[in-house]
């Protein structure tokens, strides 16, 4: 009891000389990790970047249970954090509940709507990235076959999946796609060796180009693949660097700029729903020297002008969060 | 369902049974000499960081892979401590040890590696690549042997057959040495040993020492061979499985064979639900397969596949006098 009660005595101190110094921002990682050379890490880049541009100081906080999304969340916002930014669509119940208690505070969620008046809810087009990377999947493959691994089975995911299976469907429409999922619970976000073994799966049922949407077991996906001497393709940050020669490209999600712009504009924040897809370039593939001799210019030329049009609204590429349904099994 | 089929299934199998099969051959031995070892989760973990980060400076997955035993065997000891000498509970020292490697590993490969708790990407002979067995081309045209022989059990790193190997071992020192008699002894009547004027705390000790280098294994095999570097959490549960399997197998060397490689293919046809609906003609979701085996072993307690008892001396401390 004493323990605890140092303990809180310890916190509010904290809170008190937090609170009366200038509002830092803060930024939660998701269960991930931070460096988890994919999603987390891409928030982190765009924080990074902030500091780098502007030498401010932020707060940082890593997800290592579920049980402490509240609490976490609160003690941010009680030590005068503002805004505060938190990916992952895992924090949206928890934070339709907290962020009442905080009116002063701006919250700021990727991936998820959150409805509440002091909360920015940041949402990607994954489906037009996604269907970008699914028309190079099947322009690169040679067995006309291609293969979707996801982390956990959730409708974000799928929207990756539908959005690849159309891409894949448009360059090539008699093309195969294989899907899997990882798992059901959360450690399909952490479980390489599974990943690995889907992986081979899939190679064994013909495909040769795998797209991986599965957090950290990606790593084992894009290892597999290497290792078995078939492409892959990384999401969320460029992961072409991971496995040069043998990752296709990468649907990059750039939640490094959405961290970086809610950071520059601190607590003025706007709140509310912010859609980013191609037309803002919150979502793309990625090209650099790893990946430079695996794509040709032939390759890039009926994808830019997908991009164009899926920008201009021509083409029209179906969410599945939408309705919960693909057009494409 | 084709031949073919089976094979690629098979193949999957043995690769998903092997960590398996070292961590339930682990069990084995520690809960024969009547030590209950709930941890072989967290040695595994502990042995598949420090091999990883070992085998990246190092270069070679040998030295990574002796720098895994030496870790779990570690950790293997302060369970033998605090179970054997200090006669502690051995469920609670053991899920305290897994607690301990959850967090301390990815709390060292943070440390060292700055990556959230993973290892840096092995590459080349900081590795344990796959080898091909000999006269694998030779045998590979033969009908029905040949894809067994050449892709099912060629092509897999030289951990998997150590860990084929060490199945007859286990049965030869298990049954066919004076260690393993008086092994097998310490879990069943340690009185009775004690009786003969060996030492009941030394035996167990060597059991427990012997599970931790199998574990070691287990976990070296997960980051060195299968994956190519460490992952936070990457055991991904297969210690409790093993377990499972320890118990399906009633504590025997080659049940455990059996069983490991039953729960493996199980965990293979969860990844292949096309071949399931090929066969059966209508789906079967992935997650029933996936907890098919803890079904198994659910009711292989309860009864049906014969009676499964555990070593009558498992997971009391020895006391010498009353």
């Amino acid at each position: 009891m004493t323990v605890l009660k140092q303990f809180l005595g310890a916190t509010a101190t904290l809170a008190i000389s937090a609170g009366a110094a200038l509002a830092d921002p803060a930024l939660i990682y998701d269960l991930g990790g931070k460096f988890d050379k994919s999603f987390n890490e891409a928030a982190y880049n765009g924080a990074a970047r902030w500091v780098e541009e502007t030498g401010g100081s932020y707060k940082e906080l890593e997800m290592q249970s579920e049980a402490q999304r509240e609490q976490a969340l609160r003690r941010l916002a009680e030590s005068g954090a503002n805004p505060i930014v938190m990916t992952g669509f895992a924090f949206g119940d928890v934070l339709n509940s907290v962020a009442a208690d905080y009116p002063d505070t701006t919250f700021a969620i990727i991936d998820m709507v959150v409805d509440q008046p002091n909360v920015r809810s940041v949402v990607f087009q994954e489906e037009q990235g996604s269907y970008l990377v699914g028309m190079m999947a099947a322009e690169a493959s040679k067995t006309g076959t291609v293969g979707f691994i996801g982390g956990m089975d959730i409708p974000l995911i799928r929207k990756f999946a539908c959005g690849y299976a159309q891409g894949v469907k448009a360059a090539n429409p008699d093309a195969k796609i294989i899907q899997n999922m990882t798992g059901t619970t959360p450690a399909a976000w952490n479980d390489p060796v599974k990943g690995a073994e889907l992986t081979k799966a899939q190679i064994s049922q013909g495909a040769d180009v795998i797209y991986a949407a599965a957090g950290g077991t990606g790593i084992g996906i894009l290892q597999a693949a290497a290792d078995e001497g078939i492409l892959s393709i990384g999401v969320d940050s460029n992961q072409n660097y991971l496995h040069p020669g043998k990752v296709l490209t990468s649907m990059t999600k750039r939640v490094d700029n959405a961290v970086f712009d809610i950071f520059t504009s601190g607590e003025d924040t706007e709140t509310g729903l912010v859609v980013l897809g191609l037309a803002d370039k919150g979502v793309g593939y990625a090209m650099d020297e790893n990946n430079a001799e695996l794509v040709s210019a032939e390759m890039l030329a009926p994808v830019d002008e997908a991009a164009a049009k899926i920008a201009s609204g021509e083409i029209q590429v179906h969410d599945y969060m939408s309705d919960n349904s693909c057009p494409i099994e | 369902m084709s031949y073919l089929d089976l094979i690629a299934l098979l193949d999957s199998t043995f690769r998903l049974g092997t960590p398996l099969l070292l961590a339930c051959l682990a069990g084995l031995f520690s809960e024969r000499a009547g030590i209950f070892d709930i941890g072989l989760e967290g040695k595994m973990l502990a042995a598949a960081m420090a091999s990883a980060t070992v085998a990246y400076f190092t270069g070679s997955a040998w030295v990574g892979l002796g720098a895994g035993i030496v870790a779990s065997v570690l950790f293997a000891l302060i369970h033998g401590v605090a179970s054997i000498t200090f006669r502690g509970n051995q469920l609670i020292s053991g899920v305290a040890l897994n607690f301990l490697a959850s967090g301390l590993t990815v709390l060292a490969a943070q440390a060292i590696f700055h990556q959230g708790g993973r290892t840096e990407a092995l590459r080349g002979a900081a590795r344990f690549n796959a080898i091909e067995l000999p006269f694998t081309a030779q045998i590979a045209p033969v009908p029905v042997i040949g894809p067994l022989y050449s892709t099912v059990l060629s092509g897999d790193s030289i951990l998997s057959y150590i860990a084929l190997l060490l199945v007859p071992l286990t049965w030869w020192v298990l049954y066919r040495t004076r260690f393993g008699l008086r092994l097998r002894a310490v879990g069943e009547n340690p009185e009775s040993v004690d009786t003969a004027g060996i030492s009941v705390i030394r035996l167990r000790y060597c059991a427990v020492i012997i599970t931790g280098v199998l574990c070691g294994l287990a976990g070296a095999y997960l980051a060195t061979a299968l994956q190519a570097g460490f992952g936070k959490e990457m055991t991904s549960g297969r210690g409790y499985i093993a377990l499972a399997a320890l118990i399906f197998a009633k504590w025997k060397p080659w049940n455990a064979l059996g069983a490991t490689m039953l729960f493996g293919f199980f965990q293979a046809l969860s990844l292949r639900g096309d071949i399931v609906e090929r066969v059966l003609h209508f789906q079967i979701p992935g997650p029933f397969l996936d907890a098919l085996p803890y079904i198994l072993t659910v009711i292989a307690l309860a009864g049906f596949i014969g009676k499964s008892v555990a070593p009558k001396a498992g997971g009391q401390p020895y006391v010498k006098e009353r």
